[in-house]
């Protein structure tokens, strides 16, 4: 009985169906390699496409793979860029990715973009290009107005999901809230806590009205207590809410009206926005802590001390928290005897400008460890930390996914012993066998390197600042992380050795980003060379050199053979920025002047 | 006599003006921002130096640090010098994106900008010192003009204390115009005095007299100076009546 070739009996519609279960990407990037008649069932099926770099294909090449794609998720810019490591104008455009979607996949449903610049006009194509549109998610995006929003409001007719996260938006009046037509009644979720005006309050509040269906609504700075009330007592099926600036009056009539409000809201789990939260209002909050899963203060400083522990306490179901600095280890101690479930935890540093006595310690991380043994996604922003305490964090917190911790100070040691924090780090890839993504800082030689390199092999995502002695420890990482796809990397002295120990490790990777360390135009160009499958670009500002190639245009930059800055013999320099990444796509056609791939 | 116009940098690094005056009769109207009684040597006027001359722009907030300085919270508690520090601290503070005190690094710590610059218009506000946070959110620059002389100019409000360091400050930046040049005009004359009365106009527009209400109340609500001479000041306060002046 031939068993082994049962598959090629079943029906094409059967084999479809079976990989409908096939939600995981890479689990669908699989199957499309086994042979020739499950990538072409696979390709025709799928809806749903993750892009983690947009340029490591074409638009038109994705486009024309998968017709049937609903669901797009497109990755522009390095991480670094978030942190203004990479210049304006460098790329992550988001048009030509709309314009081939326009023309072959009419279906599109879902746009999801992270770090991509995106104009109105693409905004205003999109809104007409595809009848079913139903979710626009940006994150950390630029390059677009409130116009944009409105061409999106007015035109995509069953628009479900508009979720603005993080993004810098030009902000040219309140009438885009009005583009919504009448008859828009679709709407489940609509975050627009990054625009920086007014709004208009009627429209909003009509808007809410119509919309039975809205579970999710985060709110701007602008919108007052008293339309949060009204809002919430149109929907009391909210369950995520993002309020305006929660400041009132004791005695005040939207005051009141807030409190009754937020206690019919029976389904709310996450809370975030409390811009200017005055005491007063979070009282107000209390009576819907009990059953929260997700709450965001991060953007509250006014919620700090006993206020912040008022309100924690009461908060025992909580499963991610996002809280300021200022909360102290104090209120990470209540955080830790109260929020048992808790699995996310972020700390971010309330104040950059002034160095005012230190906030958050190494106390308050091992308190939560503690308390909170669940816990598997953190970020800390700190003063200082001690290797005890990382070893006492990760013996009681083994189950790590996401560990990144940042000391506010560069290349600070253990002030305990004054010694670096290898032990520390080593003892977190050592006991969580999950780890996927890293972010280590403080004072750090080669050997933490060594431990990451034995130890963490399920490591996705390593983010290394100023630290390392040598190559050797760049050389670690990359010969033992198996499953890296993401490394970036700045202020720390790796070279061309370290660059070029495994060439062919960056062909498994998504991409590599090296700033500020010691790397020079030789060895990248050796990259280049012997790595053809790689786009190798460095950006670096050789001005008075630049100058004469200006006006060449990116084909002459591209080719070796004709540039004369690349090529002008002086291979020794160092390049200050480094991005490298797998790509289909070959060199980059949109890159600006100061990008050069090699 | 009329002095050439002079520009002056006021959040540029330290240094620059107290080269700019040419002349000693220049250096009267020259605007140097300084501590009322303050004890720093040189102080003969007002002075207020934007930072150390030593200290680049960046680098006087790592000196708070080691000095363990003030953050914007514990200002009430602190001295003269703390507060000197303060404003120039607080001077820092309009231009957003500055980087970390300490680190003037590029991208560190690794704060998305959004976020960065939605933190530098949300100062950390101080409950139990509501309106020193007040205080610390800006500056809080208002021109002042005296009726009579060629030019106006600014002061920053929150450098003062009280109404009696203002008219100090306000004597000595203008006694180069009052009428006999020579002639000492006293640190309460501007308040109290016959030639002179200072009047302020406030948030609704309204021209009102220094003096009446809290400093504090009156900082908040003061968009501008004006140094009347006493002869057009009819119909405010009778010239024989006692300060009613609140520190």
């Amino acid at each position: 009985m031939k068993v082994q070739s049962a598959m090629f009996y079943f029906p094409e519609e059967v084999i479809e169906h079976i990989f409908s279960f096939l939600t995981h990407h890479p689990d669908r990037n699989t199957v499309s390699t086994v042979c020739k008649a499950w990538y072409k069932i696979e390709r025709l099926s799928r809806r749903e496409v993750f892009v983690g770099n947009c340029y490591a294909i074409r638009p038109d090449r994705a486009a024309a793979r998968f017709p049937g794609l609903r669901s797009l998720t497109l990755k522009g810019k390095p991480h670094f860029a978030d942190f203004d490591l990479v210049p304006p104008d460098w790329g992550g455009l988001a048009g030509p990715w709309i314009e081939a979607m326009a023309r072959s996949c009419p279906n599109l449903e879902e746009l999801r973009m992270k770090r991509m610049v995106v104009s109105d006009e693409s905004l205003e194509l999109l809104a007409h290009a595809f009848p079913n549109f139903k979710a626009l998610v940006l994150v950390s995006c630029e390059g677009f107005s409130t116009d944009g929003l409105a061409a999106v409001a007015r035109s995509c007719k069953s628009l479900r999901e508009l979720d603005l996260q993080e993004n810098e938006i030009e902000d040219r009046g309140p009438r885009w809230l009005n583009s919504f037509p009448d008859m828009c009644t679709s709407l489940v979720s609509l975050n627009f806590a990054c625009l920086k005006g007014e709004v208009n309050l009627k429209s909003l509040e009509r808007l809410v009205c119509r919309s039975p269906n809205l579970k999710c609504l985060r709110l701007n700075r602008a919108v007052p207590v008293e339309t949060l009330a009204k809002i919430m007592n149109q929907c009391p099926n909210l369950e995520d809410l993002g309020t305006g600036s929660l400041l009132a009056d004791q005695f005040s009539e939207a005051y009141v009206s807030l409190i009754s409000a937020l206690q019919k809201c029976k389904k709310l789990r996450c809370l975030s926005g409390f811009w200017d939260a005055s005491p007063l209002c979070l009282l107000a909050v209390y009576p819907i802590c009990a059953n929260l899963t997700g709450l965001n203060l991060s953007y509250a400083p006014t919620v700090q001390g006993q206020d912040f522990i008022n309100l924690i306490q009461h908060c025992v179901k909580l499963l991610r928290l996002w809280v300021l600095d200022s909360v102290g280890d104090k209120g990470l101690a209540v955080v830790a005897s109260a929020c048992k479930e808790l699995q996310e935890l972020r700390v971010f540093p309330s104040d950059l400008f002034a160095a005012g006595p230190a906030t958050v310690t190494e106390e308050g991380l091992v308190a939560i460890s503690t308390g909170c043994p669940k816990l598997n996604s953190l970020l800390y922003f700190c003063h200082s930390m001690t290797n005890s305490a990382l070893i006492t964090v990760s013996k009681n917190c083994p189950n790590f996914t996401r560990f990144r911790l940042c000391i506010l100070e560069p290349r600070k040691p253990d002030p305990a012993t004054n010694e670096p924090l290898d032990e520390g780090f080593g003892a977190v890839v050592k006991t969580c066998k999950n780890l996927r993504r890293f972010s280590i800082s403080g004072l750090l030689t080669d050997q933490v390197f060594y431990y990451i390199g034995k130890y963490a092999k399920a490591l996705e995502m390593l983010s290394i600042a100023f630290a390392g002695d040598t190559d050797q420890g760049m050389t670690y990482v990359l010969n033992g992380c198996k499953n890296l796809r993401k490394l970036e990397i700045r202020d720390c002295p790796f070279g061309d050795g370290a660059l070029l120990a495994d060439v062919t490790k960056y062909e498994t990777m998504r991409s590599l980003w090296m700033s500020s360390c010691d790397i020079s135009l030789r060895g990248c160009k050796a990259l280049a060379t012997k790595m053809p499958s790689l786009n190798v670009e460095i950006i670096n500002e050789w001005e008075a050199e630049m100058e004469e190639n200006l006006n060449n245009g990116v084909a002459e930059v591209i080719s070796n053979n004709n540039n004369k800055h690349i090529n002008n013999g002086n291979d020794e320099r160092k390049v200050e920025k480094l991005y490298v990444y797998r790509t289909v796509g070959g060199p980059r056609t949109d890159a600006p002047d100061f990008v050069w791939t090699l | 006599m009329s002095p050439p116009l002079v520009e002056h940098n006021y959040m540029g690094p330290s240094g620059a003006l107290s080269t700019e005056a040419s002349s000693p009769d220049l250096r009267q109207t020259e605007l140097r921002l300084g501590l009322p009684g303050s004890e720093s040597p040189e102080r003969k006027q007002l002075t207020l130096e934007l930072l150390p001359p030593s200290a680049k722009g960046k680098r006087g907030f790592s000196e708070l640090k080691k000095d363990g300085g003030p953050s914007g919270d514990n200002l009430g508690s602190q001295g003269k010098e703390d507060k000197a520090n303060k404003g120039k601290l607080e001077e820092k503070k309009p231009t957003g994106a500055a980087p970390a005190a300490k680190a003037q690094v590029v991208g560190w710590p690794p704060i998305r900008s959004y976020r960065k610059n939605t933190m530098a218009i949300t100062p950390s506000k101080n409950k139990e010192d509501a309106a020193e946070a007040k205080q610390g959110a800006s500056c809080l620059y208002v021109k002042v003009s005296m009726d009579g002389a060629p030019y106006l100019r600014k002061v920053d409000l929150q450098t003062y204390k009280n109404y009696r360091d203002l008219s100090t400050a306000l004597e000595k930046m203008f006694s180069g115009f009052t009428s006999g040049g020579s002639a000492h005009v006293g640190p309460t004359d501007l308040i109290n005095g016959s030639k002179f009365v200072l009047t302020y106009e406030d948030k609704d527009g309204d021209w009102m007299l220094v003096g009446d209400v809290p400093w504090e109340m009156f900082a908040e609500s003061c968009r501008r100076l004006r140094i009347m001479k006493g002869s057009d000041a009819i119909g405010l306060a009778p010239r024989g009546e006692k300060s009613k002046i609140r520190n």
